[in-house]
């Protein structure tokens, strides 16, 4: 199981219904809500399982490990596991698969130029643990800390800051939002997220599940010194399939003023973090609200550049246009030689349309002298489609260099230097 | 036994060595603890290398611990869940205010007897299982057993830690007695019926997993929506240790059920006599198991109306199951509750005032979460494509406590004349006979991976190892 899956696919988890004995353990546990019941069944919900195995150990039955590979689209729903009164078998994936990765660019550019929409959206996505990328931190990121606060006792964050950060006349209505913690702890690290309880409860009466977001800002605070953070949230209005949705939780941080308090559990994440040790370069790749990991570890490198010890930046950033762009204006004062920023913009009339994977093939020998350096670590944040393009983008590079790709994206999954984060 | 480093010795997340006159207490406490296990624990088990799940935190990744080792050596602990700053009572007449981190001097005398009474359950099954080692089925099951046991040990830990911290001279001689009585014992026998009981055989076993750990499982429940904050975090905790002993039962009651269809299966016939000469467990004798344990059980709920009940949740030292989950006002001064009396000879419900059937409340969840499983074991026997099916008897049958004591009812529920009563019994509860017969079964079986005749195997081994692992080493 340590070979990469193709982004299409996934590991599904699952609760065999024959063993379990429905003690409520593995709800009690799980730090994000992903787990829930009906009268007769526990039931894992894969739109907001991120895998991050909590549950396993407590579990008194063995029940709750099971995993089944299934095609993302094809996941088994909430409403199918509850009536279920025995596991199903190892469903075979269809031939295509691999075929289809590489063949549903195109599916992809669409995806991506909409600009990172949906952080969260009807259908809640929420950051799917992803095998393209490595399942460890790089050998020199800090120890993080996760699960402090769970949905039983979240942590009360104050409001100190909401701002609109795209341009007034474009659709795409991003946030960038400053919690204070006051003297509640909640150490973080650039990459990690956080997940949101907003108020209210769902059609059915139930509370709505925690939404998680990455960070924007690095560790040592939004303000450096203080014990607040900040998130970028966009406002959705419109699900994948672009029919009207109102985001429960994204139009909840946009619409809070200041002074508001929000419940907030985590931190999460041990893995989609950023090395520690002098001269290791960063290749951030992003769309949209993707852009908030990046932020926050540029923000880390920014602040440390009087130390002389920073390796290089090279950012990938795409958006519809450059209005739509959050951060934009920042970003731009950066200066050149701390940051080699790339913008690919997917509806800008004045020029053809561009995504990421675009420019990361023009910038070909650059990338390549990066991906051969073992001080780079790449990360990857933005919709789930992206993550295809970009490894088929970086495959090119590599493959016409006449390097081998699958060595090297092998290495670079085992020691930690390549990392997704798509929702 | 100054010199005993207790921050080691005893894992603990309370900062025990912050508060000497405590760890002194408890100092004083552990060798008496030590010398019961050696007493009334597992007999002629301390020698054993057994393949523990041992708590070292409350975090998901630090309380299942994997590791072979001898049980006078476990590291019993103290732990709770993590507090929460922000917790409020959420139901009684104190409903809205803080919890409490001390015990309010006029629930002092209720919260100390709430928790003596659980407490002193946790000793007392360990004696009633203290000679089952003796005859276990396999290495699988003598190694699951042993886990319960030393958890309940725990669990003994967790109310003595809180008579010790909370109740002063009071709560350490409790916390002596606990120790002092002793299951079945005619002079100082243990507080609740169904504690005094003997564990006489693995079917026994079982059952008494299956359904009075369920209790407990309830009574835990209650007790971690409490007002006074400690007894809530520690049985919160309890609870996550407790899903384990029902899996054992649930799970052991089904593998002997899937045993005995694979042998009617295979001789094709369904005559209890052919399927005991077999050497397996005929079906009915399962369910005169099933109902005397699961009557025993419901009694340890208490009076199906108790003025104690009504005081306990009004004070909000004990709750209902799952009451933050309830979407009621959670005072219930005004809510009704049905309850079963016996009428001209007919059972009867009257609706009474629901604080003082709280009792009731709990039992009646407590039964709509038994009947689940028995629901699941029963889909064994359809797998098989067997008629035969389990149930469990009607709520009045076999009880000993409240309103419906001494009534003769029958399992569906029928009242019967006292001579009713003796002409049928030996149909619906286990028979002396019925005891011989399964104590005859009862052979120890050491060989690692091996299991008796009479249970299947299980699906799967112990924190994913095999099921022919080495789960306890006799030395």
């Amino acid at each position: 199981m340590n070979a990469p899956l193709p982004p299409e696919v996934l590991k599904q988890h699952l609760i065999d219904p024959e063993i379990c004995i429905r003690c409520n353990t593995c709800e009690e546990t799980c730090p994000i809500d992903a787990i829930t019941h009906d009268g007769t069944n526990y039931v894992v919900d894969p739109a907001i399982c991120n895998g991050c195995m909590a549950c396993v150990p407590p579990c008194p039955t063995g029940s709750i490990d099971n995993w089944r590979l299934v095609l993302k689209t094809e996941a088994y729903s909430v409403e199918e596991q509850f009536g279920w009164d025995e596991l199903p078998g190892e469903k075979a994936l269809p031939d295509t698969v691999s075929a289809n990765a590489a063949s549903n660019g195109e599916e992809i550019a669409s995806v991506v130029s909409e600009g990172g929409e949906g952080v969260d959206s009807a259908s809640a996505p929420t950051p799917v643990f992803s095998p393209s990328g490595a399942t460890i931190p790089p050998w020199s990121a800090a120890h993080p800390y996760v699960n402090l606060y769970g949905h039983k006792t979240p942590a009360v964050a104050t409001v100190v800051g909401n701002y609109r950060v795209t341009d007034e006349d474009t659709d795409s209505d991003i946030h960038h939002i400053v919690l204070d913690f006051g003297n509640v702890p909640f150490p973080v690290l650039e990459g990690q997220s956080i997940g949101i309880l907003p108020p209210g409860t769902d059609a059915q009466g139930r509370p709505h599940h925690a939404r998680q977001y990455s960070l924007a800002s690095p560790r040592d605070g939004e303000r450096a010194g203080y014990n607040n953070l900040s998130l970028t949230v966009k406002r959705v209005t419109e699900d994948h399939q672009g029919q009207p949705a109102r985001g429960v939780c994204s139009n909840y941080l946009c619409d809070l003023a200041r002074n508001d308090t929000v419940q907030v559990i985590g931190p999460f994440g041990n893995t989609f973090l950023m090395p520690n040790h002098a001269h290791a370069n960063l290749m951030m790749i992003c769309t949209g609200t993707g852009s908030a990991p990046m932020r926050a570890m540029t923000e880390r490198y920014r602040r440390r550049i009087a130390r002389g010890t920073n390796g290089r930046l090279m950012l990938f950033f795409g958006a519809r246009t450059q209005r739509e762009l959050p951060y934009f204006g920042p970003l731009m004062k950066l200066p050149r030689d701390f940051i080699d920023i790339n913008l690919a913009l997917s509806r800008d009339a004045a020029q053809p349309r561009r995504y990421v994977q675009d420019l990361i093939r023009e910038r070909a020998a650059d990338v390549l002298t990066l991906l051969q350096d073992t001080n780079t670590c790449i990360y990857v944040c933005g919709l789930k489609g992206m993550e295809t393009g970009v490894l088929d983008a970086l495959r090119d590079v590599v493959v016409q260099s006449g390097e081998d790709w699958t060595i090297l994206h092998d290495v670079l999954r085992r020691e930690g230097r390549l990392h997704f984060e798509t929702y | 036994m100054s010199g005993i480093n207790y921050g080691e010795k005893i894992p603990n997340n309370v900062n025990l060595s912050s508060d000497r006159a405590l760890q002194r207490a408890l100092e004083h406490w552990q060798p008496n603890y030590l010398q019961w296990w050696q007493d009334m624990g597992p007999d002629g088990s301390h020698g054993f290398d057994v393949y523990l799940r041992t708590a070292v935190s409350v975090e998901p990744d630090g309380w299942a611990h994997f590791d072979h080792v001898k049980m006078p050596d476990y590291r019993w602990g103290i732990f709770l869940a993590p507090q929460d700053g922000q917790r409020k009572i959420h139901f009684g007449e104190n409903l809205g205010r803080d919890v409490w981190q001390d015990v309010p001097g006029e629930h002092r005398a209720n919260l100390r007897r709430i928790i003596v009474t659980q407490g002193d359950t946790e000793p007392a099954s360990i004696e009633q299982q203290r000679h089952l080692g003796m005859t276990a089925p396999s290495q699988y099951d003598l190694r699951n057993l042993f886990q319960i046991n030393v958890e309940e040990g725990r669990h003994l830990w967790a109310m003595v830690y809180l008579l010790h911290r909370y109740f002063g001279r009071d709560g350490r001689e409790e916390a002596d007695a606990l120790l002092q009585r002793s299951s079945g014992d005619a002079d100082n026998p243990r507080i609740l019926g169904a504690f005094n009981e003997k564990t006489p055989d693995w079917l026994a076993f079982y059952m008494f997993t299956y359904f009075t750990d369920r209790d407990g499982k309830f009574q835990l429940c209650a007790l971690a929506e409490s007002g006074f904050d400690p007894l809530a975090r520690t049985t919160k905790f309890m609870l996550t240790e407790e899903a384990h002993h029902m899996f054992v039962g649930e799970s052991g009651v089904s593998r002997i059920i899937q045993r005995t269809c694979e042998v009617m299966r295979e001789l094709k016939t369904d005559d209890p006599a052919t399927i005991r000469a077999a050497g397996v467990i005929d079906l009915p004798t399962i369910q005169r198991y099933l109902n005397f344990h699961y009557s025993v059980t419901i009694d340890l709920f208490g009076a199906d109306q108790s003025s104690n009940a009504a005081i306990f949740y009004s004070a909000g030292l004990k709750g209902r199951y799952e009451e933050g989950k309830r979407t009621d006002d959670h005072q219930l001064k005004n809510d009704t509750y049905r309850v079963l009396t016996v009428d001209g000879g007919k059972l009867r419900e009257t609706e009474v005032p629901m604080l003082n059937a709280l009792n009731e409340v709990l039992r009646d969840d407590f039964i709509k979460d038994s009947m689940a499983g028995v629901g699941r074991w029963n889909k064994v026997i359809e797998k098989s494509g067997l008629p035969f099916r389990l149930s469990v008897p009607h709520k009045a049958f076999n009880r000993q406590i409240g309103t419906l004591a001494g009534i003769r009812v029958a399992p569906d529920g029928e009242v019967l004349s006292e001579a009713q009563w003796q002409a049928n019994q030996h149909k619906w509860l286990p028979t002396p006979e019925d005891r011989a017969f399964v104590a005859s079964l009862m052979g120890r079986v050491v060989e690692t991976g091996k299991f008796a005749n009479w249970i299947a195997p299980p699906v799967m081994g112990v924190n994913r190892q095999a099921v022919n692992f080495e789960y306890v080493r006799f030395n």
